[in-house]
């Protein structure tokens, strides 16, 4: 039974799972990034392959559909010599009216030693985790993968790698996440990393109907106007607009949305010269981004994506050291 | 059965009497108070309530029985096990339940299987509209005859307001009271939890203040309109109290309660997605929940009840916005109406008085008195031992609720229902 708690840190304060970045300490969250940078050298070897996985079994449970997040961590725990089951149940057993915690359970019994979950309902990961840690079965790592609107840390950890690799230093950093915040799970990873890692300036750029009521106590700075909001900033974090937002009573119309809150070359320039443009993926051209952006030489999304699988290999290799 | 409870301190917020003395039935009925027994009274039965509490038997405006429909989750017998260990001896149970309550013989039935002597008086609230779905209007002269007290929507709105306008007017018509929840389904629209801090923090669909807010602004101005007695259930909000006193100054006959949880609790017990908070109003911010205790300690809220709702495991083993909303109550009533006397500072008398003769009040029924005549309805109880909830304590087959763990004040020692011992705490 889920009591509320968050089980993802061990007595010793070490990660057991990773649920969440929220209250990650900035040196575990530190650790990981170091941890991912001679992984990322891994990749660059013509055997791309590192043993510290051998004999573990890694299931990644899809309850949504994903592509690249499935891949990444698919790949990731490849390189790590493990063994890899993928599951799409949104197609199987969830049709069949089981229950997550019997899919859970029945994977458990097939010595799983890690659980990579993708739900659509937020805070399904920390059920399952949850439900482990009373069954004495927290041997298993759970690895949030995205759950509903709540989290998907390793994005967020990817993103952080990616504005080190090319920042540097988070300390002197002004930030602007840009879009779809009341639904994105990505955004809340990206500001509670941001914060925990010493960004002073955290902003977000939304219409009011996208953005979470309260949005400011997370610690960011609202900005309706995207050319105020992106104004002398060094990172600019792009968020997907689902095409489903587009029909109700949430935005007009994609023409409307791109010409105030799609990045173009014009609104770009009002960032500082060298800011950088990332998107988690898959991105919307001509929706919150225009094309001469995504492909142009401050965009480093196709970097994301490469780190994201470093970060991951350090993740997965950190819960199974621990 | 004559009965004699002796050596209590005896509290009756109808007579407003606090003070030790003893208590004489006979053939189901109050027959003397005081320090000595009526002229001719032999006791079969001495009850000791040393040490303890006399009160009249607690009433609830919101108890699920789980009958008909979901006795899966709960059946009469452990629910109303769970009534008399927990000092209830009334209690309102909505029209929620499989069928509908919108029909008399489904009412008849639930009032004929429910009248065994150590179970709860029960008071069925029929349905307003057929199936609840406020589309048309319920028999409810009929509804009445066989048992209903009142009538409501449990947690379902009326959409349509000239449906709500004529069934408060049809109402209005009988003086049936009508009781309803205010919550805007379209704001509430796959909303499960309060739309403030913490459903931003963890990605989950809000449900705002406005919703409640302006539900109500549609009822008070509709009972203005009709005349209807209205009785707001489980209010949740600071802002909402504040249209409720606005409304009561303004001349329009509004009552209103709260449940235990948004008493106690707030959206910060959610924590990590605890889905024992899953719950129907959503549990608001902290700044709402201490405006409904003070409400409630200064009567604007008229009454505390247990909002009972017996889930099963299964239903709470679920991510947080697809757990089933609702948590055990019953047993918790008591204690948790102690505790809050306690924290506001509140004589034991104005404390009890939210779960006896308030809410008797807005049934409509003689009860919450222990008055010379009065039904034995006879709660005791031992202030200073505590009651733990668990699962074991807990006789409700509902064993899920956001206080499990969690140690309160005041144990029942003795239940009387018309003067049958239904619950004996030294029992175990």
């Amino acid at each position: 039974m889920n009591t509320g708690g968050n089980p993802q840190l061990n007595r010793h304060g070490e990660l057991n799972h990773l649920l969440t970045i929220e209250g990650l300490p900035r040196e575990v969250l530190t650790r990981i990034l170091d941890t991912a940078a001679p992984f990322s050298e891994v990749a660059e070897r013509e055997v791309k392959k590192v043993p510290l996985l051998r004999g573990k079994s890694v299931f990644n449970l899809f309850f949504e559909n994903s592509t690249r997040t499935r891949t990444t961590f698919e790949i990731a725990a490849k390189r790590l010599s493990a063994d890899v089951i993928n599951l799409n149940i949104s197609t199987s057993s969830a049709n069949k009216g089981e229950t997550l915690l019997d899919t859970a359970d029945n994977l458990a019994a097939m010595q799983a030693d890690m659980f990579v979950v993708r739900h659509a309902s937020s805070g399904a990961p920390y059920l399952i985790a949850q439900h482990l840690a009373a069954t004495g079965r927290d041997h298993i790592h759970v690895v949030n993968a995205g759950d509903g609107r709540h989290a998907h840390p390793t994005q967020g950890l990817l993103d952080m790698y990616t504005i080190r690799h090319y920042k540097k230093d988070f300390s002197q950093l002004t930030v602007a996440i840009v879009g779809d915040v009341l639904h994105s799970r990505v955004a809340r990873s990206q500001i509670h990393a941001l914060i925990a890692l010493g960004v002073p300036e955290v902003r977000i750029i939304a219409p009011k109907t996208l953005l979470p009521t309260g949005v400011e106590r997370l610690g960011v700075r609202v900005f309706h106007d995207m050319r105020e909001g992106l104004r002398g900033v060094d990172v600019v974090m792009m968020l997907r607009l689902q095409n489903e937002r587009m029909q109700g009573a949430l935005l007009p119309s994609t023409q409307e949305y791109f010409k105030s809150w799609g990045l173009t070359p014009e609104k770009l320039a009002l960032a500082k010269p060298d800011a950088i443009v990332m998107h988690p993926g898959p991105m919307n051209r001509g929706v919150e981004i225009d094309s001469a952006v995504a492909d142009g030489n401050q965009a480093v999304i196709l970097p994301q994506v490469t780190f994201g699988i470093a970060v991951r290999m350090a993740v997965m290799a950190m819960l199974a050291g621990n | 059965m004559k009965i004699h409870i002796k050596n209590g301190r005896l509290i009756d917020p109808t007579s407003k009497i606090d003070k030790p003395q003893d208590l004489f039935i006979a053939a189901g009925r109050i027959v003397g108070v005081g320090n000595t027994a009526p002229s001719g009274f032999e006791a079969n039965s001495v009850l000791d309530a040393t040490g303890c509490i006399v009160c009249p038997g607690l009433v609830d405006l919101a108890a699920r029985l789980r009958e008909p429909g979901f006795e899966y989750r709960a059946t009469l017998e452990s629910e109303m096990a769970a009534a008399a260990a927990g000092g209830v001896t009334r209690l309102a149970c909505p029209p929620d339940t499989d069928p509908v309550l919108d029909e008399p013989g489904l009412v008849e039935m639930l009032t004929h299987r429910a009248r065994l002597p150590e179970f709860a008086h029960v008071h069925p609230v029929g349905a307003l509209t057929v199936q609840l779905e406020g589309k048309a209007l319920t028999e409810m002269a009929e509804l009445a005859e066989a048992g209903c007290v009142a009538f409501g929507q449990a947690n379902r709105a009326i959409v349509d307001t000239q449906v709500l306008l004529r069934a408060m007017m049809y109402a209005a018509t009988f003086d049936f009271p009508v009781w309803l929840q205010a919550q805007d389904p379209f704001l509430a629209r796959k909303g499960v939890a309060h739309d403030g801090e913490i459903a931003a923090r963890l990605g989950l669909a809000g449900i705002p203040v406005a919703a409640e807010t302006i539900a109500l602004a549609t009822m008070l101005q509709l009972a203005r309109e009709t005349g209807a007695r209205v009785h707001v259930t489980r209010i949740s909000s600071a802002a909402g109290v504040d249209m409720i006193v606005a409304a009561r100054a303004a001349g329009i006959a509004v009552t209103c309660d709260v449940a235990i949880h948004n008493l106690h609790l707030s959206e910060m017990d959610i924590g990590f997605f605890n889905a024992h908070a899953r719950l129907d109003p959503p549990l608001r911010s902290q700044a709402d929940r201490d405006a409904l205790r003070a409400g409630l300690a200064s009567g604007a809220i008229n009454a505390l009840c247990s909002d009972h709702t017996p889930v099963d495991d299964d239903g709470k083993q679920m991510p947080f916005d697809e757990a089933e909303v609702g948590a055990t109550g019953l047993e918790l009533l008591l204690p948790l109406t102690l505790k809050w006397g306690q924290e506001m500072k509140l004589p034991l008398l104005t404390a009890l008085a939210r779960v006896t003769s308030d809410p008797a009040r807005i049934l409509g029924v003689k009860a919450g008195s222990l008055a010379v005549g009065a039904a034995a309805d006879v709660c005791v109880f031992d202030l200073a031992a505590s009651f733990k909830v668990t699962r074991e304590n807990l006789r409700s087959q509902g064993k899920n609720t956001p206080f499990l763990g969690q140690e309160f004040p005041g144990r029942v020692r003795y239940t009387l229902i018309d003067g049958h011992l239904a619950f004996d705490g030294t029992l175990n």
